[in-house]
């Protein structure tokens, strides 16, 4: 395969010379050889490849300098909506959708959370009525990273209140420039609003945007979560990858700054990245191909203790400096980065790590109940239709 | 030796019960935010307040110098108050550090004449050392040349709102008008407790007798003494802010305070802020006596608070979900204060490296 995979790279650069050829022409070039996301499908921007092979292809185009699609800035297109619109999509909804979304020119957000349904994502009470070919849809949805830059939602409403509330759901692909749509920034800790406020007033969504069955929305929101979680916290990097990266840089810039304790403290989150990452690299040898299960969900949990006890360390550590702020301006961001900017910065939005896309509480009651099997607390709301639940 | 009181007084009590109600009028949740949006971050007017109608910057002068004759142990008590509400006052860096600076060299009249002055609350002053000092640091390096002070300091606490600075120089400690120097606001990670640089460059000021780093030992000793119990008051409004909330929020239709998963969780920062405010009374209480175990008491109590204070401030944030990520939510103010004071007067890890010897304990 990967004699294969570097020649369809090597043709793809023959035809379309990154250096001479506009960037979107070449991304849209890269899907259509399937070196997009090689697992995907034939003709979906894949090859129907292992998950593993895509490095491959990864490091022959950037040694090659060919423009990449910059990730950060498309992230829940690319780890939530796809994988989603894969698994669930119609024919039509697939090729509408994916090539745009991996291309980065239509941004999405995930219209998932409200303020009374966090953790408890199956009380939302968002409500899609149906009307003709359409469905109306009315509520808030709050949290919305991006939302301000995006163009497509994979949203979950209520379409049924006097079923119990896991039944009552579906899922639909809302289009963020609908007039029903309004979207007001909400500013974070950091300073910045990355994420929204989305007010949601008889938004018509066509049939046809609905991903799943009508009453299967719960099913398809845990396809999305599953890899939202792995997208957050499964991601391949190298050796000093991510946060210890960025704080093994700081420490070595910093020599006299250090102490033994200090020191001994670097040295054991260094091995425990390692670890991780290694972890990670494991679960995806077993995952081969498919959806990720409930481990995947698990390697969050380290990914957001490590986060954020690394940029914390990195703020202890430079003192007087760990004292100062970049920059408390409130900005709509592009982009999301969890690295960027300075130190300060990086240990405010890690605490976020442990919220966003299940909280890291959430995520231990996954394991200990998914994985190890242990009985779940008892249920006061599983079986109540939606509409009698306490709010 | 009688064993040391670790309660808190009636008239500690009495005490705590004013600031609080003062706190309570001036500076809750959303008046700290305003405030600290604004283009003055610290609240003078209630500082000045603080000072003439609760005293604040007078409990640990003594009475022959202008103060009450208090000690520590009450100012101890106001700054377990102020962390509790974060109110942007320059409480630490005027009455705490530079009062303690100046209460050490008070044999020198200009330092007796700046010490009536902050006691009465006419003037403010700043100890211009980096907040990040500790017992024992490094000073940093201004000279008295020819022409006056030169040098530069980084981060320093409260001295964007000082009228006069305390300057511990090579030659001694000088004091100095505000004026005389460049004073620089910085963007700081702790909004309520804004850090800036002071810059001298030939600044006229006034040499007091005595040893410099003896005053800037003396006032990094107390003031690390005293900052332990700000970080309790900072625990102790996480903890039952968090408390509360998780009594009112509702998911998977309860009450999320009641899985035991979160209960043990805020039963164990509970049992984290015993020993923190314990530490943290003993230490305002040695510093009182001026006791030779302060030192101890101080290293014990900072090597501990500093990390129940995060500690509480990140469960705040992580237990309050997604609204604890928000800027609106005062959680932020108090994750802020807690981390920066986790570097203020020496991180944990240099009070243990402070504190090993002290106790035998060799490494
Ligand atoms: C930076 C950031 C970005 C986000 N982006 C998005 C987005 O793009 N789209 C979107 O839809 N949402 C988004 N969210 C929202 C996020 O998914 C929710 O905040 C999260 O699921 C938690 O819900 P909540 O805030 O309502 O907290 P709650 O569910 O109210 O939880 C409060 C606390 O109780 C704990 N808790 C709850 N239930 C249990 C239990 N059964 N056992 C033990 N502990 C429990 C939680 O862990 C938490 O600590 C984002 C959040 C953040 C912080």
């Amino acid at each position: 395969m990967s004699e294969e995979l570097r020649e369809r790279v090597a043709a793809l650069l023959a035809a379309h010379d990154p250096a001479t050829t506009d960037r979107l022409e070449f991304l849209r070039a890269r899907f259509d050889a399937g070196l997009a996301w090689v697992h995907f499908p034939v003709g979906l921007g894949g090859l129907g490849a292992a998950r593993g092979d895509q490095r491959i292809v990864d490091e022959e185009l950037a040694k090659a300098g060919a423009p990449d699609n910059n990730p950060r800035r498309i992230g829940i297109g690319l780890g939530m909506a796809a994988p989603t619109i894969l698994a669930f999509g119609a024919d039509e909804q697939k090729r509408r959708f994916l090539r745009p979304l991996w291309t980065g020119e239509e941004v999405w957000c995930q219209l998932f959370s409200e303020p009374g349904a966090g953790s408890d994502l199956a009380a939302l009470g968002t409500r899609a009525r149906r009307d003709g070919d359409d469905w109306v849809v009315t509520g808030q949805k709050v949290w919305t990273s991006t939302a301000h830059t995006a163009r497509w939602a994979i949203l979950v409403a209520r379409t049924d209140p006097d079923v119990p509330k896991h039944a009552g759901m579906t899922y639909f692909v809302c289009d963020m420039t609908d007039p029903g749509v309004e979207v007001r920034p909400l500013r974070q800790i950091t300073g910045e609003a990355e994420f929204n406020e989305v007010f949601l007033t008889e938004v018509r969504i066509p049939d046809a945007h609905r991903l799943g069955a009508v009453g299967d929305g719960w099913r398809v929101a845990q396809t999305t979560l599953m890899n939202e979680r792995v997208a957050i916290g499964g991601r391949p990097v190298p050796r000093e990858g991510g946060m210890i990266g960025v704080v093994a840089d700081a420490w070595r810039a910093n020599p006299e700054r250090r102490t033994p304790e200090a020191h001994d403290r670097l040295v054991k989150l260094w091995v425990e990245s390692e670890a991780l990452r290694l972890a990670g690299t494991r679960l995806r040898q077993q995952l081969a191909a498919g959806s990720p299960g409930p481990e995947g969900s698990a390697m969050k949990l380290a990914f957001a203790r490590l986060a954020q006890t690394l940029s914390g360390f990195e703020v202890e550590l430079l003192a007087e400096d760990g004292l100062r702020y970049d920059d408390w301006t409130l900005r709509r961001p592009e982009l999301v980065d969890f690295t960027g900017r300075e130190a300060g910065y990086r240990y405010l939005r890690a605490k976020g790590n442990s919220i966003e896309g299940g909280t890291s509480e959430i995520l231990r009651n996954i394991i200990a109940e998914r994985i190890l099997g242990l009985p779940s607390e008892p249920r006061v709301d599983k079986d109540v239709p939606w509409k009698d639940l306490p709010k | 030796m009688s064993e040391p009181n670790l309660l808190y007084t009636d008239v500690e009590d009495d005490l705590r019960a004013s600031v609080r109600d003062l706190l309570a009028d001036r500076a809750d949740g959303a008046a700290v935010l305003g405030r600290v949006e604004s283009a003055e971050p610290h609240d003078l007017g209630l500082w000045r307040t603080l000072a003439a109608d609760l005293g604040v910057t007078s409990l640990h002068v003594p009475e022959s110098l202008g103060g009450q004759g208090a000690g520590y142990r009450e100012t101890a008590v106001v700054a377990e108050e102020l962390g509790r509400s974060v109110a942007p006052v320059p409480f630490l860096g005027s009455a705490v550090l530079a009062t303690a600076a100046l209460l050490r060299v008070s044999d020198d009249e200009h330092a007796r004449s700046a010490l009536a002055k902050l006691a009465a609350g006419d003037a403010t002053a700043a100890l211009v050392v980096p907040l990040s000092a500790w017992p024992g640091s490094p000073l940093p390096s201004v000279r008295a040349e020819g022409g006056g002070l030169v040098g530069t300091v980084r981060s320093v606490a409260d001295a964007a709102v000082a009228d006069l600075l305390v300057v511990p120089a090579d030659d001694g400690l000088h004091l100095v008008e505000a004026g005389a120097a460049r004073v620089t606001p910085v963007v700081s990670l702790d909004l309520t407790r804004p850090v800036a640089d002071v810059e001298f460059s030939g600044a006229a000021s006034v040499r007091v007798s005595g040893s410099a780093a003896a005053a800037v030992d003396a006032a990094l000793l107390t003031g690390a003494g005293v900052l332990a119990s700000e970080q309790v008051g900072v625990a102790q409004w996480c903890l039952d802010t968090t408390v509360a909330y998780l009594k009112e929020r509702y998911q998977f239709g309860r009450p999320v305070g009641s899985f035991q998963a979160l209960k043990h969780r805020l039963a164990d920062l509970w049992q984290e802020l015993v020993l923190a405010r314990a530490a943290a009374r003993y230490a305002a209480d040695r510093l009182a006596a001026g006791d030779q175990d302060a030192p101890i008491a101080v290293s014990v109590a900072q090597s501990l608070c500093a990390a129940v204070a995060v500690h509480a401030a990140e469960e705040c944030v992580q237990l309050h979900g997604g609204i604890g990520m928000t800027w609106e939510h005062p959680a932020h103010l108090y994750l802020k204060r807690a981390k920066a004071d986790e570097i203020a007067l020496g991180t944990p890890g240099r009070h243990r490296a402070v504190l090993a010897p002290l106790v035998d304990l060799p490494g």
